[in-house]
């Protein structure tokens, strides 16, 4: 049964007015901490002109997350090549599986941050890095989850395969890549999220035009509004990145 | 049998567990002639499916050896054509093409477009589904899913049509309606079937053959029924003839009285 529209609309409002009743209250006093009503209007002044550039290290908050997400979709996007297909052969041959997975479990729980200085040193310049700390970072979920999704494709179908004698690339296409397409978009999902939440940290080290070096900037002119909009704006980005790969995964689930 | 199309001889089953070897299977011997009906029938566990898994050459025997029209079962593949218990079509394809991609892997390089579509066609009209073609799985009933699976491994012009309790999941009527379309089709086929199923019916009423298994563990062929009924079959005339009555009798004897299962014994 679907909820009424008082039951979709009013919790989540709620939920959202508690949030600015706490920030209101805990404000009240005054203190370094801005109220809601002030940042408000600083975000209303930052979000009225987002794209101007005045010189290298102060442009407008559209350019910071444009460059935010240019650097995740390079990372993730190279992490999805590399990825998918390792998933795939890991998923597929039992020797991949029992060579790599030991490797596997001993880099993903890797912090992105210690990956950061192999980037510098590799590639001498940060914004690769930054890039390069997305990638390795966001690469995991995407191998584990295809990985997964193919060691746990019907024995029935595969059977299916064996007596149409199907070659490796029509079982590829037609079998394995369907069936494993639900798991490998969860793992796109989660990947996704994982870059988005690598990427502030990666850019306060590296610096550059982006949304979390733009955090780190704020913090050092003192500017607590300007961070507190970025976390807002940081969290919308992420909701929405998360919104369109559900309403992609959606798209192509289907009914057994 | 003179003839003999398939031929299982002296093959033994063994399958590794944690516990050691399981024992499923125990010389089996076995001829199947050429458009003959057989089916198997015993108790669940008693290995019935691991013997039509091995004719279809998904698993390998650990003794002794199988032969289709004269050639050592080494694989699977597309001459015989295997009916999955839980029908196994893709669910991202639809009828049609679930039925096209058996037809691609058999006559794919000889045959142009056309008439591989034909033959698609062809088989989903046989089964009575031309209707629902362009339908995806889940959107068709489970005894119209067997058709379609059906459908695919007629599709592929088999030697030998192996069924796996073909219509175990569906309901009574369903399922003698697809009896008698099977033996209608079957007919017109002239195939060569190998059937798993645990109705008596089913078995009498289909029939060349019936080989009854006992039950595992080391399960082997028990006894071997003929069923001399003339064809085509009725169901409905056949409910009260003395022979059709008789070979169910048999069957049923053996199963319930000389080799019940284990369970329910021991209940």
């Amino acid at each position: 049964m679907r909820a009424s529209l008082w039951m979709r609309l009013l919790p989540p409002v709620l939920g959202l007015g508690l949030l600015w009743l706490v920030w209101f209250v805990a404000t009240l006093k005054g203190g370094p901490f801005p109220t809601p009503g002030q940042t408000w209007q600083a975000a209303v002044q930052l979000f009225s002109d987002p794209f101007y550039r005045n010189g290298p290290n102060d442009q407008g908050i559209g350019w910071n997350v444009l460059n935010s997400l240019q650097r995740v979709g390079l990372g993730f996007g190279l992490a999805a090549l590399v990825g998918i297909p390792l998933g795939f052969v890991i998923g597929r041959f039992e020797f991949a599986s029992r060579m790599l997975s030991p490797l596997i479990s001993l880099l993903k729980p890797v912090s992105p941050l210690a990956w950061l200085p192999i980037g510098l040193l590799v590639f001498k310049s940060a914004n690769p890095a930054a890039i390069w700390t997305i990638f390795i970072c966001s690469i995991w979920p995407m191998v584990v989850n295809t990985a997964v999704g193919v060691q746990r494709v019907p024995r029935d179908y595969l059977n299916v395969a064996r007596v149409l004698r199907l070659s490796e690339w029509k079982l590829v296409t037609r079998i394995l890549f369907p069936a494993v397409l639900p798991y490998l978009l969860t793992g796109v999902r989660l990947s996704v999220g994982t870059a988005w939440l690598v990427i502030v940290a990666a850019e306060m080290l590296t610096g550059g035009v982006g949304i979390g070096f733009w955090v780190w900037d704020e913090w050092n002119n003192l500017n607590v509004r300007h961070i507190l909009i970025a976390i807002f704006v940081i969290g919308l980005v992420g909701l929405l990145l998360e919104a369109a790969l559900m309403a992609l995964a959606r798209r192509f689930s289907f009914d057994d | 049998m003179s003839q003999a199309f398939i031929r299982v001889q002296r093959t033994d089953m063994l399958f590794p567990t944690r516990q050691g070897w399981f024992h499923a299977l125990r010389d089996i011997d076995l001829d199947i002639a050429q458009g003959e009906f057989v089916t198997l029938i015993g108790h669940s566990g008693c290995g019935k499916s691991t013997l039509l898994n091995l004719i279809a050459g998904l698993i390998t025997p650990t003794g002794g050896a199988l032969l289709c029209d004269g050639r050592e079962i080494a694989g699977p593949g597309p001459d015989r054509a295997v009916v999955f218990q839980n029908h196994s079509l893709l669910p991202w394809l639809t009828c049609f093409d679930n039925v096209l991609l058996a037809v691609e892997s058999v006559f794919g390089g000889r045959e142009p477009r056309s008439r591989l579509m034909a033959r698609t066609e062809e088989a989903l009209q046989l089964v009575g589904m031309g209707h629902a073609m362009a339908k995806r799985p889940h959107e068709i009933s489970g005894g119209m899913k067997q058709r379609v699976g059906i459908a695919r491994a007629l599709a592929m012009a088999p030697k030998v049509l192996l069924m796996d309790e073909p219509f175990g999941a569906l309901d009574a009527l369903t399922r003698a309606h697809l009896q008698d379309e099977l033996l209608k089709i079957v007919a017109a086929t002239r195939s060569t079937v190998v059937m798993v199923t645990h109705d008596v019916d089913e078995a009498v009423l289909l029939s060349d053959r019936i080989v009854m298994m006992t039950n595992g563990p080391a399960a082997t062929i028990g006894e071997i029924l003929p069923v001399a009924l003339p064809r085509p079959r009725d169901r409905v005339a056949l409910a009260e003839d003395p022979a059709y009555v008789h070979a169910r009798k048999a069957v049923i004897d053996f199963l319930y009285t000389r080799h019940r299962h284990a369970e329910a014994t021991s209940a």
